[in-house]
């Protein structure tokens, strides 16, 4: 068993785990973080993308003690205060969400998406969500929450 | 202006706040205190023989509990089916047991044979995996064709692998087998409906509890459906009655019909807390539902369209195998028959039409109810068949649909395979259709393709379903062993505020939003004070769930019922406060007014007087304010449309690109535009999945090949292009009080053939001699037909 320490959206959680023991089930079934979810076994879902040392990561690829002392921000963290983030608040406005399952792995990769690239055509976003599976929306208003937040963005800072 | 609250405004969704904040509860997210954890020992060939099953090893590791095997299943249900067809020959279908654990044989790649409970999920795989099975492997059953010749048994009680043999309507062979031979023209078509994973994001998950105390099981489950999986396991599998038997289904992420049916994981989970006396959970892993979750459509057809030489349609004649997989899943039975060969009329006048559908029994994954159901394989027939007639005749392929368009005058129309189709107008939906897609566009499209060295095609296509799941006196003659009524309680609090207790259950359809919209017209008040229960058996009325497009044309219809009682009762406590008759009591916007005068009273006020009393006609009137429909529908709805795409393929490598694609659909009237929006798009990215990408591969010995994500090709963003999706052609549904028809499943429905349509298209303009490539339309099966 290892003692693993994570700063989870600001706060300091730990836990014994087993070697073999995924980020993605240390943070659901430890930290009760349930909001990353798991929707696969091959890594390929995108359900469970996660920030840790502010990189966009799909939390089953790494182990839970490989994340040792780091920052991770989920889902839980995405909010304002009393509000919803931009990003939560694009994909309500614009119906980018059905079930939900698939939808915290898709609003941590827009984050990061926009991180990398703040003004992104519908190619490339369409090119940076490969790796997260939707089966409800057909991915068209996904794409049409992180253009807005974009576009909303750009407008702020211009203001 | 559109609306801004109520019927038809674009509500935003109430549940996305808790699913952006990661504050859903969906079943995995629940751990009940003390819970062990079971992991399924399942088969690794498709077919064998079991001869023992060795637990003891395993049974002696860490933190296991118990190691259950068929042996304990002895004497307890099978899985059950809940629709019985009637063979053509006036036999029941073969039935063959569906035990929980495997008990004698293994019969596809993932059937369970033991089950390890342990503390925890890591013993219980460990210790999974010191469960020694021996298996005498047998010669898997794969094809139908050859399934058919009966050299080996699925199920050898069964004594064959024809489950049944299915023809419809009997009374219409000889005349449609007279109007084929009679034809000016006959084409004929054999395809495959290619087999499909639903493949919702969410696996599914359950959890079995036992309070011995109170006797009471719960089993929380990835469920479409709780109350139906309560009665199918209460009185089929579990025997315990329904006031001792909870079932729940929270926040379920996506069912596409793959979570309507009851399977051995709930059983189980439910029968082991109850020996163990600790709750039990388990959770697929993506690899598991591959091979557990039913499958969806696997149909091989045959069909003939018979033209006269206007190229009217004379008779259509179709024979289908499909496939059951290993047993009968819930409502398998239902799917290739009273949910296809009622269809296979479409939208069109044909006289004549007869439908035989041979079911067969494989060593595959059951086959059951996808996103459509029966439908989509209809359509694609169907549809399929008019555009090859078109090209053959050389008639412009729209031109040949609208010429056998049911006319808008002909509703209610009889179709000779038993539906009455009470409304619809085919040719305003085309008519918007080539508004939309810009059909004297796609010349210039087409040269602008050719230039960048593509081929381009159009393709076009319509569909009708019938849905809003039915009739329960005439589903019952047709072999369904269950009612399908829907219902809704009103419960008006005593400030006023709603709280609405429905049978149907929202797993991505938005029904938090879009029920109370409905009500917010109807009592005058905020949507914001009224909300929904749904997913729990303890606290809502008995409803038969969320499937076949049905939430809002029977569940919303009982909604309307219970307020339209609400509102009946709530006029004479009106009354009585402004001392007036209940006949003279008007209600709109919130008050109720005695006609003709200034006097009103508010809604709050009445409501607060139903639950205080104390000036109240209570030799009369009984206190409270709540009320509980049942509602049965009259018929099915039937929305229809008409789709068209656009595909540029690639010559050199056969790669097809769905480049535009516009859907103009008639569902009636419509709750929450932007809702269905989003219904509409979720169906036809399904639909370009089946139709480019998706397939269940079986290798020859019963292994499915593509398990994993790695190798089922699931549409990805940039597989789909932006949807042009429209819906303001509107026939109102006659027969149910919101004049709704359903949205959930046309995407998936009308979209197939229209994108083989448009690559047969595409590749014919090319100068290609092809007329079918059988789906997924893979980059290797469209070059090989571009080079023979």
């Amino acid at each position: 068993m290892e003692f693993v320490e994570l700063i989870v959206n600001g706060r300091t959680l730990s836990g014994e785990v087993e070697g073999r023991k995924l980020l993605s089930e240390f943070l659901r079934e430890d930290l009760r973080c349930t909001g990353t979810h798991i929707g696969c076994d091959t890594s390929q879902c995108g359900a469970c993308v996660v920030h840790v040392g502010g990189k966009a990561v799909k939390s089953c690829t790494m182990f839970a003690w490989e994340a040792d002392g780091m920052e991770v921000v989920t889902i839980e963290g995405m909010a304002d205060e009393d509000s919803l983030g931009d990003i939560q608040q694009a994909f309500q406005d614009n119906h980018a969400l059905q079930c939900g399952f698939c939808t915290p792995g898709m609003v941590m990769s827009a984050a990061a998406l926009l991180d990398e690239n703040p003004d992104p055509s519908d190619a490339e976003i369409r090119d940076y969500l490969e790796g997260n599976l939707c089966r409800c929306t057909g991915y068209q208003n996904i794409v049409k929450a992180i253009r807005s937040v974009a576009e909303q963005r750009e407008s702020a800072a211009a203001a | 202006m559109p609306k801004d609250y109520g019927i038809g405004a674009s509500s935003k969704r109430r549940e996305d706040v808790r699913f952006l904040t990661g504050s859903g509860r969906y079943t995995d997210d629940i751990n009940v205190p003390g819970q062990a954890f079971v992991s399924f020992v399942r088969s690794e060939v498709a077919h064998g023989k079991l001869n023992s099953v060795e637990t003891e090893e395993a049974s002696a590791m860490p933190g296991v509990l118990r190691v259950f095997t068929g042996a304990d299943f002895e004497g307890v249900g099978g899985l059950p089916c809940g629709w019985q067809i009637t063979d053509r020959n006036g036999e029941p279908m073969k039935e063959p047991a569906h035990p929980i654990l495997a008990q004698g044989k293994v019969r596809h790649v993932g059937d369970p044979i033991a089950a390890v409970v342990a503390e925890s999920e890591a013993q219980a795989r460990d210790a999974a995996e010191a469960v020694a099975v021996d298996v005498q492997e047998l010669p898997a059953v794969l094809d139908m064709k050859s399934a058919l010749e009966d050299e080996g048994l699925v199920h050898e009680d069964a004594g064959t692998n024809l489950c049944f043999d299915w023809g419809f309507v009997e009374d219409n062979k000889d005349a449609v087998d007279a109007a084929l031979a009679g034809a000016h023209h006959v084409t004929t078509l054999e395809l495959t409906n290619n087999r499909l994973v639903a493949n919702a994001m969410e696996p599914r998950v359950a959890i079995g509890d036992y309070d011995a105390a109170t006797d009471v099981s719960t089993l929380f489950t990835t469920s479409q459906n709780p109350h139906v999986i309560r009665l199918l396991m209460g009185a089929f599998v579990l025997s315990i009655p329904e006031h001792k038997l909870r079932v729940v289904a929270p926040d379920v992420g996506g069912g596409f019909g793959s979570k309507i049916y009851h399977y051995a994981e709930e059983a189980f989970c439910t029968f082991a807390a109850r020996q163990l006396l600790c709750p039990v959970k388990w959770t697929a892993t993506r690899s598991e539902s591959f091979v557990t979750d039913a499958h969806g459509r696997d149909h091989v057809s045959k069909i003939e369209l018979g033209l006269d030489e206007d190229g009217n349609f004379l008779a259509i004649r179709t024979a289908t195998l499909a496939n059951m997989g290993a047993y009968l899943s819930t409502f398998a039975p239902a799917v290739p028959t009273y949910l296809h060969g009622t269809l296979m009329a479409g939208n069109y006048k044909t006289p004549n039409i007869y439908v035989n559908v041979k079911a067969v029994f494989t060593n595959t994954v059951p086959v059951d109810a996808y996103r459509g159901a029966g439908r989509p394989e209809a359509t694609f027939q169907l549809e399929r068949v008019i555009d090859k007639a078109a090209r053959e005749l050389g008639i412009d392929p729209v031109e040949l649909r609208r010429k056998n368009f049911i006319d808008k005058e002909q509703f209610p129309y009889a179709t000779p395979v038993a539906l009455q189709y009470d409304t619809g107008d085919y040719a305003a939906t085309m008519d918007k259709l080539a508004e939309i897609s810009d059909f004297e566009g796609f010349e210039s499209r087409l040269e602008e393709s050719k230039r960048n060295g593509k081929l381009r095609g159009l393709g076009v296509n319509c569909y009708i379903e019938a849905c809003g799941i039915a009739p329960s006196n005439l589903v019952g003659q047709l072999g369904a062993r269950a009612g399908l009524y829907e219902s809704a309680t009103v419960r008006v609090n005593a400030t006023g505020s709603v709280t609405i207790l429905t049978g149907t259950h929202s797993h991505g359809q938005g029904h938090e939003t879009t029920f109370p919209q409905v009500l917010a017209d109807m009592f005058g008040i905020g949507e914001d004070q009224i909300n929904l229960v749904h997913g729990d058996t303890a606290n809502t009325p008995m409803g038969m769930g969320t499937y076949g497009s049905r939430s809002i044309a029977v569940g919303g219809a009982a909604l309307v019922r219970a307020a339209e009682k609400i509102i009946a009762k709530a006029k004479k406590i009106a009354a009585h406060l402004m001392e007036a008759s209940a006949d003279d009591i008007e209600f709109a916007d919130g008050q109720f007014t005695v006609a003709g005068t200034d006097k009103s009273v508010a809604w709050g006020d009445v409501c607060l007087t139903a639950y205080v009393p104390h000036n109240y006609p209570l030799e009369e009137l009984e206190p409270g304010l709540e009320e509980t429909s049942f509602y049965d529908p009259a018929n099915f709805t039937f929305p229809a449309g008409a789709y068209a795409c656009e595909v540029e393929v690639e010559p050199e490598t056969g790669k097809v690109d769905v480049v535009a694609f516009s859907a103009a659909d008639d569902f009636g009237n419509v709750i929450n535009p932007m809702i269905v929006d989003g219904q509409v798009h979720g169906g036809i990215a399904q639909g370009i999945g089946q139709a480019l990408r998706e397939h269940a591969v079986y290798d020859d010995g019963g292994q499915l090949v593509s398990g994993s994500y790695m190798e089922y090709a699931m549409p990805r963003a940039d597989d789909i292009p932006d949807l042009a999706v429209d819906h303001s052609c509107q026939t109102p549904c006659t027969h149910n009080p919101l004049g709704v028809k359903g949205c959930g499943e046309a995407g998936a429905i009308g979209s197939p053939p229209t994108v083989v349509n448009a690559v047969v298209d595409a590749l014919q303009r090319g100068g290609y001699d092809v007329d079918h490539i059988d789906m997924p339309l893979s980059p290797f099966r469209v070059w090989s037909a571009i080079n023979g």
